[in-house]
């Protein structure tokens, strides 16, 4: 019960993102696909970089991945270059990169 | 009507319908043909990123080079910081993938037949064509330069491999106290702060190796096209002295012999010419039809990556009609690759098209043999505007110089080349 009502009101949100959050992105099925191709010229296609530099993207945890975003959007996270590119994302954007590289096998 | 199997068969020949091989070669199962010409950045992730996303589909890859060669980091074979055979890669990979890597010269396009002609006589039929062909160089605008034994003497090392390791040598050669002239040419050109990079890599080897020597930076453009500030403050500092930079100064012509840039306004002498011509889109964008603008460049639709000019056709990279703020970079024809990967498989299908196709550049420039600055910036495709637009507020430079982006930038290579090639 209580894990129950601890869940409730993230699912809400969830809902009220999904309703309300729906951009062209949303409605293509390869959308996280096409987005998370745009970071494979420097993290390596899916995500796998071929020298570790920059790190690998495929396979790490959704929650991570996510905060790591909007961190360097936010500039919360010192970076050398993502602070620039995270800010041409959307918050949805980074959650379908995130959902993508997350259900990849590292 | 009805056809027997002769009749059918002279039809053919006589509508000079050049698939049957196609056909019987591509069996049952493919979900269509796509033939790729060029395997550089654009192209070679092209061909990758079709077979990865719709292994159902054909997909032949026509270059006329045995391996690749890199531009970005060539530069820094020049000063003698990296070799060739540490920026070469060979296109195994894509083969490995099942891709039809054929090595020819594609030499002619029928867009109404969907045939593409190769020099060595094949001909290849596609449902769509992916044209990829990197730039040429304008040197019937340079008379002096516009022969082959000129061409010879006076490099451009604009693309990377044999030019690049004759120019080092010529470097080599060089006496110390001598004057290395490089000429820029008017924007748009192939990758905006390659000039500027280089100006640096050979000053960082003349200042290793013949620090008496000077650079003459001949720019046909106004200011320094790229990263002007970060450039101008390493060549004040590291460079101080070494580097006379000559902003609106467009060539004229050359005179090889003498070893002479002709401006408008008065000659400059040299020891090492290094004459980077005008460019425009690869002569095959010519045979295709697909050249929109200026005789140079090829507009497309940046939803798809599709010719405005000739449907069934795709442009890739520093051959088309940039964007705005879009750069003729290796990062761009690989992002562009992946746009028109997406549209080719939705097309080829009968699938939607993205509606919305992002693109995200990064270039880096090595200062010296470490040390790197970065521009950076992302679009997105505006259904409003009919084009890609740099998104406000995201993509900048780099405050200053630095060995952690020196990392980045070989750790960006090594990913790009393996993303566009294996």
């Amino acid at each position: 019960m209580r894990t129950w009502l601890h869940g409730l009101p993230l699912a809400g949100v969830a809902l009220i993102t999904l309703a309300t959050g729906l951009s062209a992105h949303a409605q293509d099925p390869n959308a996280g696909r096409a987005l998370a191709a745009t970071c494979a010229t420097c993290h390596g296609t899916d995500g796998r970089s071929a020298g570790g530099v920059p790190p690998s993207l495929a396979g790490q945890n959704r929650q991570i991945l996510l905060q790591a975003m909007r961190d360097f959007r936010d500039g919360k996270r010192a970076a050398t270059i993502m602070h620039q590119h995270a800010k041409g994302y959307t918050d949805q954007q980074f959650e379908l990169m995130a959902d993508y590289f997350s259900k990849l096998k590292p | 009507m009805t056809l027997s199997r002769r009749e059918f068969v002279q039809w053919a020949a006589a509508a000079g319908v050049t698939t049957l091989a196609g056909c019987a070669t591509t069996g049952s199962g493919s979900a269509g043909r796509v033939v790729v010409i060029g395997g550089g950045f654009g192209g070679g992730t092209a061909a990758k990123y079709i077979k990865l996303w719709s292994p159902d589909i054909d997909v032949t890859l026509v270059e006329r080079d045995s391996g690749f060669i890199s531009c970005p980091l060539s530069n820094l074979v020049l000063a003698g910081s990296t070799t060739i055979k540490e920026i070469s890669r060979d296109y195994g990979g894509l083969s490995a993938r099942g891709i039809n890597v054929v090595r020819d010269n594609a030499v002619a396009v029928d867009a109404a037949a969907k045939s593409v002609r190769l020099a060595g006589g094949r001909t290849l039929a596609y449902d769509r064509l992916i044209v990829s062909p990197g730039v040429d160089f304008m040197y019937n605008t340079i008379p002096g330069l516009n022969n082959g034994a000129a061409q010879a003497e006076v490099l451009h090392a604009w693309k990377a491999g044999p030019q690049t390791l004759a120019l080092q040598k010529q470097l080599q050669a060089m006496p110390d106290g001598g004057v290395f002239v490089l000429h820029i040419p008017l924007a748009p050109y192939r990758c905006p702060p390659g000039p500027y990079e280089r100006i640096c890599q050979v000053a960082d080897y003349f200042k290793r190796a013949k620090p008496k020597s000077k650079i003459i930076a001949l720019d046909s453009n106004p200011d320094v096209v790229s990263k002007a500030g970060l450039f101008k403050a390493v060549w004040n500092g590291a460079y101080k002295g070494m580097i006379d930079y000559r902003p609106n100064s467009e060539i004229a012509d050359v005179d090889v012999k003498s070893k002479t840039v002709k401006l408008q306004f008065g000659d400059v002498k040299g020891d090492v010419l290094n004459v980077v011509p005008p460019q425009r889109a690869g002569e095959i964008a010519r045979q295709a039809g697909v050249i929109t603008t200026n005789d140079r460049w090829c507009d497309v639709n940046w939803q798809t990556c599709e010719s405005t000019a000739v449907k069934g056709i795709h442009v890739l990279g520093d051959a088309t009609l940039s964007a705005s703020l879009m750069p003729k970079s290796a990062s761009m024809a690989n992002q562009h690759a992946k746009v028109c990967a997406a549209a080719v498989i939705a097309m080829i299908k009968g699938q939607p098209l993205n509606p919305e196709p992002m693109l995200m550049n990064t270039c880096y420039s090595f200062v010296d043999a470490k040390n790197v600055i970065h521009v950076a910036s992302v679009h997105r495709y505006s259904a409003k505007d009919k084009t890609m637009v740099a998104i406000k507020g995201a993509g900048g430079l780099s405050d200053k110089p630095n060995a952690l982006e020196g990392e980045y930038a070989w750790g960006w290579a090594r990913n790009i080349w393996a993303d566009s090639l294996t």
